[in-house]
């Protein structure tokens, strides 16, 4: 399959039309999506209205913008005027938003063509997309294992060449974990660099949109798209929309980088080998490499563990069955709002819920909760003062490649120690993506994750640019 | 009401004041009062999955400019969430300041001189609106309710004073010139029955310096008369309940201004576990000194200090002319007043008129003109209207408008404009001679005649001192 | 180490969220729970004496929009959307008590 530069390229001036890749990529959905799962939703009549629509601007001689007829899969927890949006969730089956996430209006805008809605945990929590209400995702390479979750549908849609791009969300690591376990390149961007207006909240302080493709630069294209001040959310930055393609080609040379124990130490032997590779490829590149120490990530997992839970009981109290969703009928309003919400929550839901609920309520505040954000300080500290030696960060993805659907369903904490590499970057809101970089396992993909400061998504993109070549990649 | 046998009454009062903005706290949607059910709203305000709020800078700015009328510090301050279950609050968790509200400590002097000081007045979210069916109409009883969220988001400022108010009467005055100061700057209507002004009243007793007794708080008051009997019923049922050898339990109670009393509507649960915690949708707000600058030069003159101004026009002013005072500025009548006495009418007769006709056509008077006021009150004070003409002039003049001459044309009150005054007079002299010459001759009593004859011809319209002055110039 | 977590803790915390669990569920999640709070006992090897709680990655202030009315939605819609509505109203069964 072509990349999404080309494809946009192609449609612009005319040697394809939107129309056309949007019948290819619709193609390749039918061909597994039965088998795989990836989409919960295929929205084919307004996917053939937004090409329609891209290929008027076209033939009117106009510019239809950077993702010019470039099909695109979205996560099932940005809202889509219209489009059902179900968040993996019983709770919420069957509903249509009256509104659009800024994110669809921006992709609309700058010419992509949303195909569908793609599967996920239910509400964005998990690490395989095994929680979500409607059955899991299977993983493109490996249809036995995961493809990793939070936003697996997502991840499986483009290493399954169903869409050159798609979107997903990442509050502990929902975009990098199905990234690396897929194959393809992932990107958790700076908190406040896309717009969180229409994402369904998890946890609001950590949740951040961001981009999956096949190649970096996909990547970088489109999160160029997406990013940028939106007056709809009020912890949006300020500034306009980074310059990224641009700097694609500035390579490592000159730069510091370090190799950080926490990040790499419990990964699998054939997973810190690939990190290896990886800082011997940006040595080459001319960069230093220094290991580093950063004891404090250790407790990101914990910090975490309370800090996401306790804002995802509130953000999901609203699902009460009094004004959209599932309703289960009872006798008064209090039985109704506890019958709809235990018949329509997952198990995985409620284990959060009942955390975050315990973590601030009186008397545990303090232990739980209001450590945890001291915890979260520490971090953001700790990170600020690598930074000063550093220009960015190296470390594994996942301590693992993807595992088999079931292995980890019933061990909650065995899964969540599947998120224990990103989890620290959403704590301090700072940008990490990851290449993919090598095989180990079953010829299974193996992701480097790179991590830099708040807005550090040009020097991340082109320094995953450095490893996608040494890789072999165009 | 004083309680019998030295027990003193304890007041506390939160006041929850709806913001006049354009559009709510949160969002875009129109903050409007009696609009159709579920017309004003939209993702945010209904909570919608994916929705976010931003915060209305000028909620902030009439928060700050209440804060700035009680002499509070601007703060930095923070927003949380308040967490509990109820279909009225579309998101299942009230956006409120917590412990760092914006506008910290502060006073209120009430007009009898008593300080009441104040805690906080800090900016939240207000809720949507239920109405039961079946069963009486209330929530007790009803089969089901059917909820609208026009008001869900509207922006407001809660006012928590301190455990300083003695007595019902005080409590009272202290809404009344809490209510004023809303007014002043632009904050509120100050419409209680359309519920832009709710009062929460704690309520507890103690005998005099003894430490402060268990409250009881008494929810959604939302006139000064039940604010009143209801402080005064508490108190009672209290003393009552102490004197019997009972104790009073922590509980909040409702008001029945039908039956006249309090009764419980919950105590303190366990469920009563908000889960506090920092909005994380919405970021520190802290006005720099700028802006805050900004919006105390916007500022108008209080409710107290216009008091001062107003009464600094009187000469010697009795306590019934002070009270008429406080009433003009009670209802914001000041400025018709000011203007009247600017243009050469009475300060004596512009604060009656305004204290007593003006007051009791209230509603009316926003469409009233001080031009109206003035040159009905001229011509009252120049005798070419007596006192129940020109009162009833600005009757008509406030239920139908109009121009004030005209009017009194129209109601048959010109005869008595002085030129036809000074006909009528001329006439009777020539008519009645030798009166005329008695009178001229020093007979004052012939005067009263005179009136009377006047008094016939006018269907006793006239005005006597108007038509005294007129028998003077020709005498 | 015995769990830090009760079981009628959990069962409180569900009531709190509106959530109906049977004996077997709650014996469940009350050790599944209890695991991860194990877990962050980690956090108390820190000294945090002191250390600022962060609720934001990022210090932005006054993030404020101009009070100015934007179009709202259709009711249609909105309520077409409701398990059930009346009168152009929400509707729901029995209210138990005001709200607090
Ligand atoms: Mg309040
Ligand atoms: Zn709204």
């Amino acid at each position: 399959m072509k990349t999404a530069v080309q494809i946009a390229s192609d449609v612009q001036r005319g040697a394809s039309s939107a129309d056309e890749q949007l019948s290819l990529s619709l193609e390749a959905v039918r061909a597994r999506n039965e088998e795989l799962h990836v989409f919960l939703y295929v929205d084919e009549d307004g996917a053939r209205e937004a090409a329609a629509r891209v290929d008027d601007v076209i033939a009117k001689g106009d510019n239809a913008g950077p993702l010019a007829g470039v099909p695109i899969a979205i996560k099932d927890n940005v809202c889509q005027r219209g489009v059902p949006t179900t968040c993996g969730s019983k709770i919420l089956q069957g509903w249509r938003p009256p509104y659009s996430a800024t994110v669809i209006d921006r992709l609309l805008a700058a010419g992509a063509v949303p195909v569908g809605k793609t599967n996920l945990d239910e509400f964005a929590m998990g690490s395989s997309t095994e929680n979500s209400a409607f059955g899991p995702t299977r993983n493109p390479l490996c249809p036995s294992r995961v493809p990793g979750g939070s936003s697996g549908g997502s991840a499986a849609a483009v290493a399954a060449d169903m869409t050159p791009l798609a979107i997903g969300s990442d509050t502990g690591g929902s975009i990098r974990q199905p990234a690396a376990l897929c194959g393809i390149v992932g990107m958790k961007p700076t908190y406040g660099l896309v717009s969180r207006y229409g994402l369904i909240a998890f946890s609001s302080s950590l949740d951040q949109i961001g981009p999956f493709a096949k190649t970096v630069t996909d990547a970088a294209t489109l999160l160029e798209v997406l990013a940028g001040h939106d007056p709809m959310d009020s912890t949006s930055l300020p500034e306009p929309s980074p310059s990224l393609v641009a700097h694609l080609n500035d390579g490592v040379a000159g730069k510091r980088i370090g190799v950080v124990t926490e990040l790499i130490e419990g990964a699998d032997d054939e997973i810190v080998n690939e990190v290896r590779r990886a800082l011997q490829a940006f040595r080459d590149a001319g960069a230093t490499v220094v290991e580093l120490s950063i004891p404090e990530l250790r407790l990101g997992l914990s910090a975490y563990y309370l800090i996401a839970p306790a804002e995802a009981s509130s953000n999901l109290a609203r699902y009460d069955g009094v004004r959209y969703g599932l309703r289960v009928d009872a006798a008064d309003v209090t039985a109704m709002n506890e019958a709809t919400r235990t018949a329509g929550f997952g198990d995985e839901v409620k284990r959060r819920i009942m955390l975050g609920t315990y973590a601030l309520s009186a008397g545990y505040y303090d232990a739980y909760y209001g450590q945890a954000l001291k915890v979260r300080t520490q971090m953001i500290d700790a990170f600020a003062r690598a930074y000063r030696e550093v220009d960015f960060l190296v470390g594994a993805t996942t301590p693992t490649v993807a595992f088999a659907i079931g292995e980890k369903a019933s061990n909650p904490m065995a899964m969540y120690l599947s998120d224990v590499f990103t989890i620290p970057t959403n704590l301090a809101g700072e940008a990490a993506i990851t290449v993919p970089f090598g095989t180990g396992e079953a010829d299974l993909p193996i992701g480097v994750q790179l991590l830099g400061p708040g807005r550090s998504e040009a020097q991340l993109l082109s320094a995953a640019r450095v490893l996608e070549l040494a890789d072999g990649r165009p | 009401m004083t309680l019998a046998n030295g027990w003193e009454i304890v007041v506390g009062l939160e006041v929850h004041t709806e913001l006049k903005t354009a559009s709510k706290m949160f969002c875009g949607c129109a903050n409007s009062f009696g609009a159709e059910p579920n017309t004003n709203i939209c993702p945010v305000c209904l909570g919608l999955p994916g929705s976010l709020p931003v915060l209305n800078e000028r909620a902030v700015e009439l928060a700050m400019a209440i804060g700035m009328a009680l002499h509070s510090t601007i703060a930095p301050s923070t927003f949380h969430r308040k967490n509990y279950f109820y279909p009225d609050m579309p998101k299942d968790f009230q956006i409120s300041q917590y412990d760092l509200p914006i506008n910290v400590g502060g006073y209120l002097d009430l007009p009898d001189a008593s300080r009441v000081s104040i805690e906080r007045a800090h900016l939240e979210e207000d809720t949507g609106k239920s109405t039961h069916l079946g069963g009486t109409g209330r929530l007790q009883g009803a089969e089901r309710s059917l909820v609208d969220y026009n008001r869900s988001g509207v922006p407001l400022v809660e006012i928590v004073s301190g455990p300083d108010i003695r007595s019902s009467a005080q409590a009272r005055a202290y809404a009344q010139e809490l209510r004023g100061i809303l007014i002043a700057t632009g904050a509120s209507d100050g419409r209680m029955e359309e519920g832009s002004m709710r009062i929460d009243a704690n309520v507890s007793i103690r005998k005099a310096n003894a430490p402060f007794g268990t409250r009881c708080e008494i929810k959604n008051l939302n006139s000064l008369r039940s604010l009143q009997r209801a402080i005064d019923y508490e108190a009672l049922r209290q003393v009552e309940l102490l004197e019997g050898g009972g104790t009073v339990r922590q509980e909040t109670r409702h008001w029945d201004e039908l039956l006249g009393e309090t009764s419980t509507m919950r105590v303190k649960e366990d469920a009563d576990d908000y889960r506090y915690f920092r909005e994380p949708d919405l970021v520190d707000l802290a006005p720099d000194q700028s802006w805050q600058d900004r919006v105390r030069a916007g500022l108008s003159p209080m409710p107290a200090e216009r008091r001062q101004k107003l009464a600094a026009r009187l000469i010697d002013p009795t306590s019934a002319q002070l009270d008429a005072v406080e009433v003009v500025i009670d209802l914001g009548l000041d400025d018709l007043v000011e203007r009247a006495v600017d243009e050469g009418v009475s300060a004596t007769l512009a604060i009656s008129r305004a204290a007593n006709e003006l007051a009791a056509s209230i509603d009316e008077v926003k469409n009233f003109s001080s031009e109206s006021f003035t040159a009905t009150l001229l011509m009252e004070q120049r005798g070419e209207l007596s006192a129940t003409q020109a009162k009833t002039v600005l009757a008509e003049l406030l239920t139908h408008g109009g121009d004030p001459h005209e009017v009194a044309r129209e109601m048959g009150f010109e005869q008595l404009s002085s030129s036809s005054l000074g006909a009528t007079v001329a006439a009777l002299i020539e008519e009645h001679p030798d009166e005329w010459t008695r009178y001229r001759e020093g007979d004052e009593k012939l005067a009263q005649f005179f009136i009377g004859q006047v008094m016939k011809l006018t269907k006793g319209q006239a005005n006597g001192k108007s038509v005294v002055a007129e028998l003077q110039a020709r005498r | 180490m015995s769990s830090p977590l009760r079981r009628e803790e959990v069962a409180h915390v569900a009531k709190l969220a509106r959530l109906s669990l049977t004996d077997a569920e709650l014996d469940l999640f009350t050790e599944q729970l209890g695991q991860v709070l194990e877990h962050a006992n980690d956090m108390n090897s820190l000294n945090l004496e002191g250390v600022v709680a962060t609720a934001h990655p990022f210090g932005l202030t006054n993030v404020v929009r101009s009070d100015e009315v934007r179009a709202s939605l259709d009711r249609d819609e909105v309520l077409a959307m409701a398990p059930d509505a009346q009168d152009g109203r929400f509707a729901v069964p029995r209210i138990m008590g005001e709200a607090p």
